[in-house]
This record gives structure tokens, sequence and C-alpha cells, in this order.
């Protein structure tokens, strides 16, 4: 029997490297991922409380997690093209500027 | 604990050895059959009747020269038709093949290597998975033809996963589990109308037609095959995602889509077609359909017989014959054994109907026309998406009136 | 060692390869694969905790077309590999011992937590779990449920919104 700290240490360390991920990484889509890194780590998180007491809450909210994901995923991405179509680069360091 | 293991092993090494051996069968059997439908023989040389055609096949993708283009990504270039062959063949892990146990080591264990709760799902999630065989193939091959064959090929994969997967859900509502071996429990017996089975195609609250047919035009479409085959036919796009795969890649893809094609057809006939459950009543007026088994074998070793001894070659003569008496014998053992017909019955209904799925499968390849890509992305979308979602709504209101049994 | 934590510690180590190999990788496309590795590896842990629907919803919805999203998008912007500038230079070098701070912050807290209740009997859930979550989610969350539809379709019309030519 697994303890649920194992599981949410290993939540931490997800989520800490999908932080990392997010600031430090240049590429837009990269940045993006490292998002969709942290949502499933804190997934995880809610799958392993949700069996620790018994409910199954959490489980029915790591559904509406990835629909949410998935719709964020989509909006998101539509952006990201627009944004490197107008700019010809996917580096972030080039879309400092509100004005195009 | 490892009895099981030692089981689960065994099953596993055998299922895959009869399944790569009927894959390869299956490529002699489409071109056999596609070449009839085109008023010719087909492969007739290699061995009798072109029996031995799949293994100069093998022999050849293992000796031609295999180039991996320049500027590939060498990791994702070898990753994807492994990808696509592995993913493949471990959806066919979830297929029950029969209701009897057996016995192995002194563990009694079922026909199909594992039989889960949510049997279904997992087959949809390693559809799902298997998208990124062929877009990866695409990509890395670091050519146009390739890329665009690719996007398309997943794009019309994507499309028709939800058709898909939405179909199935009034086989789910008649049968209250994800469990393959519990969809099939639930269409045993017989319609109101007495002598029809309760295969889920014509059961009593909502016969899942409609089901059937979406589910098969989307299964067609998800694996690629003709007349939704744009993405990969060789007279369009060069060859699409794989043409820059040779010998054993090619071959990985190539036997990646005869899996997949036979997964759909066991997929249809556990779904719509009752599984393992026999067309007859199992009363005792019906007894003699028991022996239908050995009457096929029969049937089918005396011809081999016949046709073999008055074969062209040499060897035909010795192998056919040698085939023949061999299916005779069995007949002979099912005939002479109540308990080996007993076990067999189950397993030779259900490959009986996945045999003439996979025939469905390239009939209609040989027939129809393919596809415009336009106009496969509307079907996909306009026709079979709404058509499934109507099916839905209808078999729940059917059992909401009605009751599910 | 009981087999279910060896099978732990294996996903584990998947999943923290997976994620130490999406920011170190140079090429968006390895970061993609290696997501998906994270989360298949999930998947597996999800069953492991006896959460078999979401393991599947997982690896259908989000490892089978969320990432194929982001495969297309890489493919079709065609991203290349990174380019090394000054700032990312400082970044990689500040950001190590950061990222190593704040997983260490974060386990110690875990680990000192006042005890959570012990783990019920190994998956309580079984095979009535899909049943259940089904229960759930259309009688006491329904409301929410109908609000996921909404929100997709309005995803679905910012997308086409966003796709649309300048015309």
């Amino acid at each position: 029997m697994v303890p649920t700290s194992y599981y949410l240490v290993l939540s931490a360390i997800l989520f800490g490297l999908g932080v990392v991920g997010f600031v430090f990484k240049r590429n837009v889509i990269t940045i993006f991922m490292a998002i969709e890194l942290m949502l499933n780590a804190v997934n995880l998180a809610f799958v392993a409380f949700s069996q620790s007491f018994g409910k199954l809450d959490g489980q029915v909210f790591v559904l509406f997690v990835i629909v949410v994901a998935a719709a964020e995923a989509a909006v998101g991405l539509g952006i990201i093209i627009l944004i490197a179509r107008q700019r010809q680069s996917l580096n972030v360091e080039r879309v400092d500027l509100l004005k195009l | 604990m490892s009895a099981f293991l030692l089981t689960a092993l065994v099953k596993s090494v055998l299922l895959l050895i009869i399944v790569l051996t009927i894959l390869a069968y299956l490529s002699w059997f489409e071109r056999k059959v596609i070449a009839h439908i085109q008023s010719r023989w087909g492969p007739y040389r290699v061995g009798p009747h072109g029996l031995l055609q799949p293994l100069a096949d093998g022999l050849k993708f293992l000796f031609k020269e295999d180039p991996t283009p320049a500027g590939a990504d060498r990791l994702v270039y070898f990753l994807a038709p492994f990808l696509a062959l592995t993913l493949a063949v471990t959806s066919i892990a979830v297929i029950p093949f029969g209701p009897e146990p057996i016995r192995l080591f002194g563990h009694e264990t079922h026909l199909g290597i594992a039989d889960l709760n949510i049997g279904l799902l997992v087959l949809f999630a390693i559809t799902a998975l298997g998208v990124y065989g062929i877009a990866l193939a695409g990509w890395s091959s670091n050519s146009k033809y390739s890329l665009l064959g690719g996007l398309r090929s997943s794009a019309q994969m994507i499309s028709y996963e939800l058709a898909l997967t939405l179909s199935v859900v009034g086989v789910l509502l008649l049968a209250g589990s994800f469990s393959l071996r519990d969809i099939i429990a639930a269409q045993d017996g017989r319609t109101a109308w007495g002598f029809l089975p309760r295969w889920n195609v014509i059961a009593a609250p909502f016969p899942q037609l409609l089901g059937f047919f979406c589910y098969f035009v989307a299964a067609v479409a998800e694996t690629n095959r003709a007349p939704f085959d744009l993405p990969e036919a060789e007279s369009e796009l060069v060859a699409g995602f794989h043409t820059e795969y040779a010998s054993f890649k090619f071959a990985m893809f190539f036997m990646g889509e005869y899996a997949n094609m036979f997964t759909v057809s066991c997929l249809a006939t556990i779904m719509f077609f009752g599984g393992w459950i026999s067309p007859f009543a199992q009363t005792p007026l019906w007894a003699w359909t028991h022996f239908l088994p050995t009457a096929v074998f029969a049937a089918l070793g005396l011809y081999l017989v016949w046709d073999g001894i008055r074969y062209e070659t040499l060897l035909g003569k010795i192998v056919l014959p040698a085939l023949g008496l061999i299916l005779c014998a069995l007949a002979a053992l099912f005939a002479l054994f109540p308990g080996a017909n007993f076990f067999v019955q189950g397993p030779f209904w259900f490959l009986l109907k996945v045999l003439v799925f996979l025939f469905i499968y390239v009939w209609v390849r040989g027939t129809l026309p393919r596809f415009r890509y336009d106009q496969l992305m509307a079907v996909g979308w306009k026709l079979l998406l709404p058509v499934s979602i109507a099916n839905v709504v209808l078999t729940s209101f059917a059992i909401l009136m009605w009751g599910a049994r | 060692m009981s087999p279910q934590l060896i099978i732990f510690f294996l996903l584990a180590a998947l999943a923290v390869a997976g994620a130490l190999s999406l920011i170190l990788a140079r090429h968006p496309i390895r970061s993609a694969l290696s997501l998906i590795v994270v989360m298949v590896a999930l998947a597996g842990l999800y069953l492991l905790l006896g959460a078999e629907f979401v393991a599947a919803v997982q690896i259908i919805v989000y490892a089978g077309a969320i990432m194929v999203l982001f495969i297309f998008v890489i493919m079709l912007l065609n991203a290349g590999e990174e380019e090394r500038t000054n700032l990312s230079r400082i970044a990689t070098m500040a950001g190590l011992p950061l990222a190593v701070a704040l997983g260490g912050f974060i386990a110690a807290a875990i680990a000192r937590a006042p005890l959570l209740p012990p783990s019920s009997a190994a998956a309580p859930f079984g095979a009535a779990s899909t049943k259940s979550l089904a229960t759930l989610l259309f009688r006491d969350f329904v409301f929410p449920f109908e609000l996921t539809s909404f929100l997709i379709l309005v995803a679905i019309l910012g997308a086409l919104v966003l796709a649309q030519r300048e015309s």
C-alpha cells in the first residue's frame, strides 16, 4: 500500500518542474506545455486525496480540470499561432510589447 | 501469484505469435480477394496458391536496404513505426476469444489476456494514442509529402475518433458495462420475435443499426483504409506519411494497419453481433448446429485434398493434401470428443464473424473509389457525428420507455 | 517492497524523467513527446490509485487529443530548436538551484504535515467506481457539468474566430 504522501511529494516535484519550465524556457509552446505539466501534477494530487479520503469528489474535479485544460489548449494554441504569424518568431522575448 | 504471471506470459507469447501469423496471412487474403474482384488470380506462384507469398514478402523486407532520409530526426524516425505496430498489437490483449476457461499450469484461465472493467475504454485509449505513430512518421521524415500526408491522416483519425466513440454508447447503454465479456453476455438469448438471436444489432428496445453503420464507417476511416485512404494511397501524395520509409519500418506500418483492421473487426463482432454467441438457439431442437465446426472443417479439408491432388506443382501436390488431411483430422476430433467440441464452439463462431468483417473490409477496398479529403472530413463531422448522437438519444429514450432487457 | 510500491517507483521515475526531459530538451517536439510520457505515467498512477475511469479519460482526452493538438501546432509552425541567448543562459544557471530549492521546500512541507487520514484499504472503489462516479457527476455535479459543455462551446467559437484569415 503506497502512502498518500508519496503521491503528494511526486505531485510537488512535477509541479516544481513545471514552474521551472514556465519561468525559464523561451519557446512559447514549451511554456504552454509546462502549464499543462502543472495541471497534471495538480490532478495527481486530487486523485491521491480522493483515494485517501475514500470519496469520489476528487476524481470528478479531475474530469473538470481535464475539460478546462482542453478548452484552454484550443484557444491558447490559436492565439499562439496568430502571434507566431505576426512576429515570425516563437521566442517569448520578442513578445514584449502590447503594441504590434 | 507466480502461476498467474506464468499463465499471462504464456498466453501473451502464444497470442503474439498467432496474431503475427494471422496478420501475415491477412495480406495474402487481401491480395487474393482483391485480385478475384478484379478478375485476376493474385499471388499464385510462390508456393501452392501463393500461400508462401507472405514468407517471401517477409524475407524481402528483412533484406532490403533501409535508408534514412537526410535531416530526419533519428529518434522520432525510428520511434514512429515501432509505436504504430506496438499499439495496434497491444489492443488485441483486451479482446476475449471464447467463453470457456482452460487449465494451464494448474491455473484456470480465460481465453484472452486481460478482462478489464474498462476494457472498451482501454481500446479507445490505445486507438487515440495510435494517431501519434502516423503524425510523428509524417513529421520526422523531413519531406513535404510526408508532412502533408501525416497531418491529413492525423486530422482524419481525430475527427473519426469522435464518431467512433459515440456510436458505441448505444451498446454500452444496453449492456450497462464497459467490460467486453459483459457486453457479450448481455446479448445472450433470443429476441422478442422468438427465433432471432439477441445480438445488439437487432436487439429489443432499439436495434443498433445506426450505431453499427456509424461504427463501421468510422472504423474504416480510423484505420486509414479504402475508401478513406487518401493520406496514404499510392497515387496521391506519393505515398503519404510512409513515403520515406522502406523495408522493415514500412512492414511495421503495414502490419500495424492490418492489426488495427483485425481489432476493429473483433470489436464489431463483440459489440454488435454477439461475439461468440451462435446465431442458432441452444435448445435441443437445434443441437445439430453444434456440429457445424466439424462440418466446416471437414468440407474445407476435403476440398483441399481434392484440389491438391490435381495441382500443377509437386510441392502443391504434397502440401495441399497434407493441410487438407490435418483439417479433416481436426474435424474428426471435434466429432468424436464432445469436450473438445464444446470448447471450440465459442472461438469458432467468433473467428467466423471476424472473418466476415475482414472480408467486408477487403471487399469495400476493392469496390469503392477513394473519397476526396474535404468530402472525407464532411462525412466525419456533418454526417457521422450527428447520426451517432441521434443514436444515443434514441437508444436512451427506448431504454427509458421499455427497459434494457 | 510490495509490488505496488515497486510499480509506484517505476512510474514516478518515468514521470520525473519525462518532466526533466520536457524542460531540458531544446526542440519543442522532444518536449511534447516527454509530456506525453509524463501523461501516460500519470495514467498508470491513477490506475494504481484505483481511479480507472480517470486514467482512461486522461489517455483518451489529454494524451490522445490535447497533445495531438500541440504536436499539430509545432509541426504547422515548423518550430525549430530554441536559440541560446544571453538571457536564457543566465536563466539556466539561476534556474537549477532555484528549482531544487522549490522542490525541496514543498517536499519538506508535505513530509512534516500533520498526518492525513490513513489511506483506506487498497482501492475502495473497485468495479463499481465508474458507476458511482457517473452517479456523482450527473446528480450532485450536474450544474458544473452543463457549464463545461457551455465552456467547450465558447472555446470552439473562440478557436474559430482566431483561425479566420484577415479578409
